[in-house]
């Protein structure tokens, strides 16, 4: 098992986690920078094959330059202290061993579950253009994409770009909110230059408010979606269309695995930070998206003032004023995006929630929290821990995620065992 | 451009772009279904970053192994059993 | 007419079936637990139900209720699959072991057979080769407990009640936010917890022990059996009552999805739920010395629980010496789930005053 030791680690290597890294480096700490993909730049910067966008290539550079050490392809799965975490990769255990730990874990995608979801084909908005952006080719495909928030132009706009045909982005929020937030931009310079540019750049792409999917049926070559479109009746299907591919994405959620780990407070589904990223756990900090949703620019601010904290260094009044701009952008964004109430009533009664264990939306009925559903129904049982459904009960029902125990992701026997030997706590 | 990537999918020699995930190599040379849930049903990879566990392989002996994450190298023998 | 009324505190597997029993004789039970059914030690545990011989009690309280186990009409969602137990000797000594344990079964009138080391390979092709034999108890099966503890109490339309108990004073039972309940009857099934809700303490002490196990993904097929190292009975019940000691041992359950679940560790002086991973690290290795497959298995998950012992190994099952209303049923250890349907037999009995099916003595709560 390799192992390194550090100052600072850094979990999660997108905006929060780069700028975290890099300031921490920059005042003279050791730095270690770990991530589960292969590249930095997180989600939001992820590298189409080997290019980085133009922002992450940038922070990549100072991080060299700033000697930050940086291990990609690794997952952190068990982390018996602040100062101990285990990550696996393909090739084996990595140890990490650091005075002060800063969480950037980031945000998932939110999947509520509707008949058809689990289909072949059906993916993340996100998810859609990780693939492409992984190689995956789109020209000529016929693409839905479904769901809320920013995510969905941004991918429509990407998609375009790679010669998809994109049919429709259907967005359940209503047209109005969208309009009001997209004016109060006026205070956010940039965020207005990116959204008019997302704009100009979308508006080939049919665009739908009010609407989301009821049902996504298997044809024999391709996909068949039923949207519907309120004021009418909520369950009137009002457009049918035919895909290949479609992303569905209701926002997103923090991960707060490794935070909840290790025994750090949430606020409702993000984890609990102080005015200075600090977390309830003495020596751990947390920036970005999994202390709540906030964009990219948000999250760099945070991953400063985290860094900056942890190296024992005062927070200047420039940044302080950055971190409240970006609050209160986080704000607009989050309201203007809230799931409505009626995408509670997606799901059918047969639809499966946790996909893992093929758990039925029926099942969950008997029980009042996420722990008594997993131990009699198996939801949340599976290999992903209840992330992915997760994010679907957190809003049909308002449950608190379980417990987390290790290992955090699945991994051989023998390599947790090994983590297990050679852990000191 | 580049020198293509060559790998195996159970058996079978592909080519590909360096900086291709596994994941979607599998897609474009037509793998779909990437698993079969408890009740037979099948399933693809859902959210391309490494939390849904969906698109789990067998790469060079190893099982369980995250496809979306994971790039191709050369010489990769990937089972999609 | 009114029936008489029974309080049963304690939603584990233990309670649930004391609850159940009474229902079944007529009483109107209301369960009271600060926890949903089956979420305290009864979901930590691995569901085994097993024919132990530590000492005659425990064979007879095992035997009996792996009997009224059989009789159970457990709807499938119960899981259980009846796959029997191989006791593995790894040397000629544990060979002599599964002998002596072979005559003690067979006295008794329980199956077992002897496996030598071919027909132990054969039987579980995944067990490392050169392991002198078995001892197989083909009635042994699993169950997943929590499901059975809700299938308990909705068999027996129980009226569950989500309440912290915090006293018990014979009939009387108390909450947290002051109510006081009373009933006919008081079965006081509150696991670790039970003695400290007695306003008349016993003698006897229940003892918490920390118990570690990990799960792996679906693997159908890699083992048929619960396997269990013969070693077990020397390392784990062992050394009872000393501070700090713990014990590893090879213990690989086939689960009715496929998993494996793998123990198990015992260890005392520990009250905080935090995987422990020195202990996990030695029950891994156990178990892979064993079983070198189980080194590629997926591992998904661990957990920790608590299982309630007694000096004696032995549970408290019986009337509280001076509350004439009350009875108590704790301190199963860690064979709760197969001891639970047997427990709430004699619980009946006593209460019902019938003659029990074996000799409650042994497992009196006025003992030390």
């Amino acid at each position: 098992m390799t192992s390194s030791r550090s100052d600072i680690l850094v979990v999660g290597a997108g905006p929060a986690g780069l700028a975290a890294a890099v300031t921490a480096a920059e005042t003279g700490c050791q730095v270690t920078l770990v991530d589960d993909n292969p590249h930095v730049g997180g989600q939001v910067w992820r590298a189409e094959r080997e290019t980085l966008p133009p922002r992450a290539a940038q922070w990549y550079a100072r991080a060299r330059q700033a000697k930050v050490h940086m291990v990609g392809g690794a997952t952190v799965v068990y982390a018996p202290s602040p100062h101990e975490l285990f990550a696996h990769s393909v090739d084996g255990a990595k140890k990490f061993q650091c005075e002060k730990l800063i969480l950037a874990t980031g945000a998932h995608e939110r999947f509520l579950p509707f008949p058809g979801w689990t289909l072949p084909g059906v993916v993340g908005v996100g998810g859609l253009q990780a693939l492409v952006k992984g190689g995956l080719p789109v020209v000529g495909k016929r693409v839905a994409l479904v769901g809320t928030g920013p995510l969905l132009l941004a991918v429509g706009a990407f998609l375009m770009q790679r010669g998809a045909h994109v049919l429709c982005i259907a967005e359940q929020a209503r047209r109005t909110r969208v309009l009001a937030f997209g004016a109060s931009l006026a205070w956010h310079p940039r965020k207005l230059r990116e959204a008019v540019k997302l704009k100009r750049a979308t508006r080939p792409i049919p665009r739908q408010y009010s609407t989301w999917p009821l049902a996504i049926r298997a044809r024999s070559q391709s996909l068949e979606i039923d949207l519907t479109r309120k004021p009418e009746s909520a369950a009137a299907v009002t457009k049918t269309l035919e895909c290949d591919l479609i992303g569905c994405g209701f926002g997103v959620v923090p991960d707060t695995v490794l935070a909840r780990a290790l025994g750090c407070d949430l606020n409702g589904e993000a984890v609990r930070v102080n005015d200075h990223q600090q977390t309830s756990i003495a020596n751990v900090y947390c920036a970005g998206e999994s202390n709540g949703i906030g964009g990219a620019d948000l999250a760099l601010v945070e991953g400063e003032v985290a860094a900056l904290r942890a190296c024992g260094q005062t927070i200047g009044r420039d940044l302080q004023k950055r971190l409240d701009r970006g609050r209160s952008f986080a704000q607009g964004l989050n309201d203007t995006y809230q799931l409505r109430d009626e995408l509670r009533h997606l799901g059918q009664e047969d639809t499966i929630v946790c996909r893992c264990e093929d758990v039925p939306l029926e099942h969950l009925h008997p029980y009042g929290s996420f722990r008594d559903a997993k131990l009699k129904t198996r939801c949340g049982m599976g290999a992903c821990q209840g992330r992915v459904c997760g994010g679907a009960l957190a809003f049909l029902r308002g449950w608190a995620p379980d417990s987390v125990r290790p290992p955090y992701a699945p991994i051989p026997m023998e390599d947790f065992a090994r983590m297990c030997a050679d852990a000191t706590t | 451009m580049s020198d293509r990537i060559r790998m195996t999918i159970d058996g079978r020699e592909i080519a590909v772009e360096p900086g291709t995930t596994v994941a979607a190599a599998l897609m474009m040379n037509g793998v779909h279904s990437f698993r079969e849930s408890p009740n037979g049903d099948e399933r693809g990879p859902l959210c391309g970053m490494g939390i849904c566990f969906e698109c789990r392989m067998t790469v060079n002996g190893a099982s369980g192994v995250r496809t979306c994450n994971l790039l191709c190298a050369d010489g990769m023998e990937v089972s999609t059993q | 007419m009114d029936s008489r009324r029974a309080i049963v505190v304690g939603a584990g597997i233990v309670g649930a079936a004391c609850a159940r029993e009474l229902a079944r004789a007529g009483y109107s039970v209301t369960v009271l637990d600060s926890r949903p059914p089956g979420c305290g030690t009864t979901a930590a545990g691995m569901g085994h139900v097993v024919i132990m011989d530590d000492s005659p009690a425990q064979f007879a309280l095992t035997k009996l209720s792996r009997e009224l186990w059989d009789q159970l009409d457990l709807p499938d969602y119960g899981e259980r699959e009846t796959r029997g137990t191989l006791w593995v000797a790894a040397d000629s000594e544990e060979m002599d072991a599964v002998r002596s344990k072979h005559r003690a079964y067979s006295d008794q009138g329980v199956d077992a057979e002897i496996l030598d080391e071919h027909q132990l390979a054969e039987a579980e092709p995944n067990l490392r080769p050169g392991l002198a034999g078995a001892l197989r108890v083909a009635g042994d099966s699993v169950v997943y407990p929590p499901t059975v503890v809700e299938w308990l109490l909705n068999d027996a339309n129980c009226d569950v009640q989500q309440v912290d108990v915090t006293e018990i004073d014979d009939n009387i039972v108390t909450a947290n936010d002051g109510t006081t309940l009373t009933a006919d009857v008081v079965v006081n099934a509150a696991g670790n917890y039970a003695l400290g809700l007695l306003t008349e303490p016993l003698d006897i002490h229940v003892i918490p022990r920390k118990g570690h196990l990990v799960i792996s993904e679906r693997s159908a097929g890699f083992c048929n059996h619960q396997l269990i190292e013969l070693g077990y009975l020397k390392t784990a019940h062992g050394n009872h009552g000393e501070t700090n000691s713990e014990s590893v041992a090879f213990n690989l359950q086939p689960r009715a999805t496929g998993q494996m679940l793998l123990g198990s560790s015992r260890q005392f002086g520990k009250v905080d739920s935090v995987v422990d991973p020195g202990v996990l690290a030695k029950m891994v290795n156990r178990a892979m010395e064993y079983m070198p497959g189980i080194a590629k298995l997926q591992a998904v998950r661990t957990w920790t629980g608590f299982r309630g012992a007694t000096r004696d190994n032995l549970p408290i099952i019986g009337p509280h010496p001076t509350q004439p209303h009350l009875y108590i049923a704790c301190g199963h250890e860690g064979l709760g789930i197969t001891t639970a349907l047997g427990t709430a037999r004699l619980i009946k009995q006593f209460v019902l005053k019938e003659e029990p099916d074996i000799d409650p003595a042994p497992y009196a709560s006025a003992r030390s």
